[in-house]
């Protein structure tokens, strides 16, 4: 079975996102960028499929400019097989993404799809469900465990209130929840490995998709720093503020 | 577990300048030559530059010489200086402007460029990639290999996945071997494996007392009015007082951005100087403030230089390779400029173990070729020339000292028939906290000033939380039973991180390793009165991650 990876080149989850000065965007000048750590968790899933024999392919896609490729490196370091990058200049809305990856899994069949539930950039949460809806595969979102049975896979989600499995039949999407599992680190011979392992490159124009958008960014403004605190010298004290500072009692 | 091995003809250790340069310069010859070379270089951050962090204006002299072309190709050096000015700072209001002819001549900057030396370093890192070499970063060098004949045989990295307990976690992964003909420590201002090696083959025997210095710098986004691209401004004076001396920088660079910092020199006495508040209240002083109020801050940093200079330099090379750059000490104190020498440092390297890998060497041998080649550059005239630089003003203080460095270096061109010395050790200079009196620093203001954690927190530093910690104390009885009564435990006050607290429970008093917080400076290794804390390397990818520092 081949399984299709997701991964995106995101802001690196230890960076202090700033934003810039006239508001029109995230400053991304001189900032250190990361494969995002939910498709992180989906490429390990994927690899540890293929180390127990179920797949015996996994292959990653990106989407973005050539900076990406750094990221489907990674990937391979960990132990993916081959890349696909689709070139963009700008980074696509989610359904610009679901529909250049439907294009992919038309060309690819892969058995499994593994992406991250979400990118830590945007937080949006919707490209799994909208590439779900596309290709009309069956969806296990926000997963923690992953089984494959047969033709099926079962897909523990996380859910409000504790844990729901789904049983799908194959070729099916699945989207990464933080337990799923623990990545592993990529080791030094599979770093220089990574690099001679192959990468094709296409345009959305190869894939026939034209990317729209459908949204505008108007502002981004950073969130309302928070005052310093105080020390109350007795609980009367407190309440009295509660009370008529706060106004929340 | 026996740890895998790979072979390399060269290893380097720490991508910074130096190594980089040297990274470059073996490449270039094997290419020209159409010999195989296997070039090999490992960095303890989680990508180039996340590590490095500098002024910096620099010389090009050595990127001349590396990269002829490297306008065309690109390379970030966009601010050439355009003004230098030098102040004394009296008192937190009062200040004199030096006049340019006062100057020592090694101080002026024209022709010179201000830079982001991390982002020096991305780049020379994708030139080192292109020209073939292997380079990884999030791998730290943890130990040095031996040959059985007491030769360097290379170096393996860290193992990953060990827990604070020192059990393997799920996620373990041994560390590699990485053998080679030659390694190359280019880790910067006391590498731990550096300063291993320095000890373990007595390089530093014919030298004098090698000195620090640790510098803390801020990334500031200034108001456009405010800004003036090309500007550099140094100087020295308030609030440093007491025996402690430094020398702090303001430079304009692109993008209405300036970086602002100040180095303290870590032979101060006083044991109750706090280089952090020093530098945090400097900022308050008008020749600064000028600049940087209505600002805001992007980013802070601090590391260690090493700054003993041409009197200080241990021998460069061992058997089985070679100490280059801030590893050994090759800044220029006089110009207070260590990267166009520590890249140089790092090409002579590069130069000598190609030749000899070309007459059929092996490796394992302590290359004569690097001393004399480096003996005969303007490296070594450089070094020179600049020798009593340093220990002048430790000797005569700023003004004397001044005084004849002005002399030594604008009337004999560093060639005054008088060699200087200061051979105390940094960390033997501290008296006792019942001889000094307790400094009281400013409150930070939350404008131009402020707290360590907030500070920290800018640097971007993430350490994998549980690891076993990497800051290693010889006898952990001796902060608090030594260090605390004698020196009121400088730690507290040395580290610019906050990573060592003196906790008080009730009556118990422990002493706190915040490892975490580490920024890498080495402070601690180089300052400790007892010499007690040891760093080593912790998990690879751990550290800072500073942007353009």
């Amino acid at each position: 079975m081949k399984v299709l990876v997701t991964v995106k080149r995101v802001i690196d989850y230890n960076v202090k996102v700033r934003v810039k000065s006239d508001n029109t965007d995230v400053d991304l000048a001189n900032v250190k960028m990361a494969l995002n750590p939910f498709c992180e968790i989906a490429v390990e899933e994927a690899v540890r499929l293929k180390e127990a024999g179920t797949a015996d392919e996994v292959v990653v896609v990106s989407i973005g400019p050539k900076a990406c490729q750094e990221q489907i490196r990674t990937a391979l370091a960990l132990g993916a097989d081959r890349g696909i990058q689709i070139e963009t200049e700008e980074a696509p809305e989610s359904l610009g993404v679901a529909k250049l990856l439907a294009k992919v899994i038309e060309e690819e069949q892969p058995g499994l799809v593994i992406m991250g539930k979400q990118a830590i950039d945007s937080d949006n949460n919707q490209t799994g469900q909208m590439l779900a809806a596309l290709t009309d595969m069956p969806q296990g979102t926000f997963a923690s465990e992953v089984k494959i049975d047969g033709d099926n896979v079962n897909v523990t989600r996380e859910v409000d209130g504790g844990l729901q499995t789904v049983a799908l039949n194959m070729p099916a999407i699945v989207t990464t929840d933080l337990r799923l599992n623990e990545p592993r680190y990529a080791s030094l011979p599979n770093i220089m490995k990574a690099k001679r392992k192959p990468l094709d490159v296409k345009s959305p124009a190869d894939l026939g998709v034209e990317l729209k958008a459908h949204t505008k960014l108007l502002k981004v403004t950073p969130p309302a720093e928070r005052q310093a605190g105080i020390k109350v010298a007795s609980v009367d004290e407190l309440v009295e503020k509660l009370k008529n500072e706060a106004k929340v009692i | 577990m026996v740890r895998e091995s790979m072979e390399f003809d060269v290893v380097i250790v720490g991508a910074g300048p130096s190594g980089l340069s040297a990274a470059c310069r073996l490449m270039q010859q094997a290419n020209e030559t159409e010999q195989e070379l296997t070039v090999c270089v490992v960095e303890k951050g989680s990508e180039i530059g996340a590590h490095i962090l500098s002024g910096a204006v620099i010389e090009t002299r050595a990127l001349d010489e590396l990269f002829p072309d490297w306008k065309g190709m690109g390379a970030p050096l966009n601010t050439p200086v355009t003004e230098d000015q030098i102040f004394m700072l009296r008192n937190e209001e009062a200040s004199i402007k030096v006049s340019n002819i006062l100057v020592p001549k090694t101080m002026h900057n024209h022709g010179n460029y201000i830079v982001s030396l991390g982002n020096l370093c991305r780049w020379l890192g994708e030139q080192a990639e292109q020209l073939g070499v292997e380079i990884f970063p999030g791998f730290a060098a943890a130990e040095v290999l031996y040959n059985d004949d007491g030769s360097v045989k290379g170096i393996a990295t860290g193992d990953m996945g060990i827990s604070e307990a020192g059990e393997q976690k799920d996620s373990y992964i041994p560390g590699m071997e990485l053998h080679a003909k030659y390694t190359i420590l280019s880790e910067g201002c006391r590498g731990h494996l550096g300063k291993e090696l320095i000890e373990n083959f007595d390089l530093a025997a014919e030298a004098d007392a090698q000195h620090y210095g640790v510098g803390i710098k801020e990334l500031w986004d200034i108001a456009p009015e405010n800004h003036k691209p090309g500007l550099v401004l140094h100087g020295s004076g308030w609030p440093l007082s007491d025996g402690a001396s430094g020398g702090f920088f303001l430079y304009h660079t692109d993008d209405n951005q300036v970086v602002v910092g100040l180095i303290v020199d870590l032979n101060y006495s006083n044991p109750y100087t706090s280089p952090f508040d020093e530098f945090q209240s400097m900022k308050h002083h008008p020749v600064l403030k000028q600049y940087l109020e209505g600002g805001k801050r992007v980013s802070y940093g601090a590391r260690a230089i090493t700054k003993g200079g041409f009197n200080s330099l241990p021998r460069m090379t061992f058997p089985g390779g070679i100490v280059t750059g801030c590893n050994a000490g090759t800044l220029n104190f006089s110009k207070i400029k260590g990267t166009h020498t520590a890249m140089k440092s790092g090409t002579l390297a590069a130069e000598a173990i190609f030749e000899a890998l070309q007459n059929g060497c092996e490796g394992g041998q302590e290359l004569q070729s690097f001393t004399d080649k480096f003996e005969s550059s303007w490296l070594y005239d450089e070094l020179f020339r600049s020798r009593n630089f340093g220990p002048a003003l430790h000797k005569f203080g700023p003004i004397l000292g001044g005084g004849f460095n002005f002399i030594d270096q604008n009337l004999f061109c560093g060639k005054i028939p008088v060699t200087l010395h200061d051979d105390k050790e940094d960390y033997e200079q501290m008296l006792p906290a019942s001889e000094c009196k307790p400094i009281d620093y400013l409150k930070p203001d939350g404008e131009l000033s402020f707290d360590k954690l907030s500070s920290v927190f800018l640097s971007n530093t993430n350490h994998e939380e549980d690891q076993p910690i990497h800051l290693k104390l010889k006898d952990e009885t001796i902060p608090l039973n030594r260090n605390l009564p004698q020196y009121a435990e400088p730690a507290q006050r040395y580290c610019p991180a906050g990573v060592y607290e003196v906790i008080e429970e009730g009556q118990e008093k422990r002493f706190q390793i915040n490892s975490q917080n580490c920024l890498h400076c080495k402070t601690c290794d180089i300052k400790d009165p007892a010499q007690n804390i040891r760093w080593v390397v912790p998990e690879g990818m751990g550290g800072p991650n500073y942007p353009n520092m």
